[in-house]
């Protein structure tokens, strides 16, 4: 044990808490993918590309996923919009 | 002639368990050889099935290397029957190794060929455990669809627990159980080369955390252990060494399978030093 361990004792390492974390996180992302249809990433893509045509969008601000709920399937879209430009005259992109 | 195959199908067929874990190198083969092994060991009469084309592994785990004659392979294209392919271990009553084959084909298990041989299989024994091949691919798919039961073998780190998740996915999806709307799979986690030393110090994954994460049952925790090579050395299943702590914490795991209530061992480190408890508030 060094001087300095003496005078400072060690904390409980944190790495297995980190990976624990970065675990969970990266699990939910691909079981929520995992236990959807597979045709979510085609229709991202072909969405992303009309809302495109008319708002300048990137592709991370457009989000499908699919939810299985008691009673009903739900297919969400989310659109995220850019900060407003004055001259757009497109209406806003129901959700 | 007819009451005989009457009576045949009255018997209870058999269990069909799967070791898999998506990940390679996290202990599947030593716990299907330790498995299958402490299964006959308490009566029951067990084969065990090597999944790997290719990379057969199973014969040199279990010492039969030299016996190998006939293989899966073999038997489903017709070339040898299941008589002449199974290996009786000598040392334990009951037991049976069923060798793979070589060959580079990894598409050689076919789904009917194999279908037959499980179903003669279940005909036959109590238990028919299967070693699957690391990897999502084939060998992997066709060694977990019959599967009844699985123990899914994780090591506490990142890459093995991602793999696990992915394995209990496609239980859940593509197993027969699965396809014909039967109930679920039954899974069993098996924690292997675990070192409560390095958990208390939080350089490692907890078991807690890996059941938190994964959320399937814990069958048992395997320490890591020095008598693991020493036994796939020899070519003894771990199982049979008694005095290794690895040894006794697969017979745990076996008991614990057969509805036996046993404690988890290993949880905490082993008491060593009076220095220790001096400087470490946490020793207990």
């Amino acid at each position: 044990m060094s001087l300095f361990e003496f005078f400072f004792p060690k904390k409980k390492a944190p790495h297995a808490s980190i990976a624990k974390e970065r675990l969970q996180i990266v699990l939910a992302h691909e079981r929520a993918s995992r236990d959807s249809p597979d045709f979510l990433p085609r229709l991202q893509k072909e969405l992303f590309g009309v809302v495109a045509k008319y708002v300048a969008v990137r592709d991370d601000m457009i989000s499908v996923s699919m939810r299985r709920a008691a009673s009903a399937t739900v297919l969400e879209i989310n659109v995220e919009m850019p900060a407003p430009v004055k001259t757009m005259s497109a209406r806003p992109v129901p959700a | 002639m007819e009451k005989r195959s009457e009576k045949k199908t009255e018997k209870a067929l058999g269990k069909v368990i799967v070791v898999t874990s998506g990940k390679g190198g996290v202990g599947k083969t030593t716990t299907a050889a330790a498995f299958a092994a402490g299964l006959a060991l308490r009566g029951h009469k067990t084969v065990v099935i090597d999944f790997d084309v290719g990379l057969r592994n199973l014969d040199l785990v279990m010492g039969c290397e030299r016996r190998v004659v006939f293989d899966f392979i073999n038997v489903i294209n017709g070339d040898a029957n299941l008589q002449q392919a199974l290996i009786r271990d000598k040392r334990i009553d009951k037991l049976y190794v069923f060798p793979t084959s070589q060959t580079r084909d990894k598409e050689a298990l076919k789904r009917e060929g194999v279908d037959k041989v499980i179903g003669e299989l279940r005909k036959e024994f109590d238990y028919i455990v299967c070693d699957s091949p690391a990897g999502i691919e084939h060998g992997a798919l066709t060694a977990l669809y019959h599967a009844d039961s699985a123990v899914i073998v994780t090591n506490p780190e990142v890459s093995s627990v991602r793999d696990s998740d992915r394995i209990i996915g496609i239980l859940a999806a593509k197993s027969r159980r699965a396809e014909k709307r039967e109930k679920p799979v039954e899974e069993h986690l098996l924690l292997t080369r675990y070192s409560p030393e390095r958990v208390q110090k939080g350089e490692m994954l907890s078991v807690d955390d890996v059941k938190e994460i994964l959320s399937v049952p814990l069958l048992g925790i395997i320490p890591e252990s020095m008598t693991v090579l020493k036994a796939s050395n020899t070519g003894t299943p771990v199982i049979l060494d008694c005095a290794s702590p690895a040894g006794r914490a697969y017979d745990d795991a076996v008991a614990r399978f057969l509805g036996e209530q046993r404690e988890m061992r290993f949880v905490m480190p082993a008491r060593r030093s009076l220095l220790r408890g001096w400087f470490g508030r946490a020793a207990t």
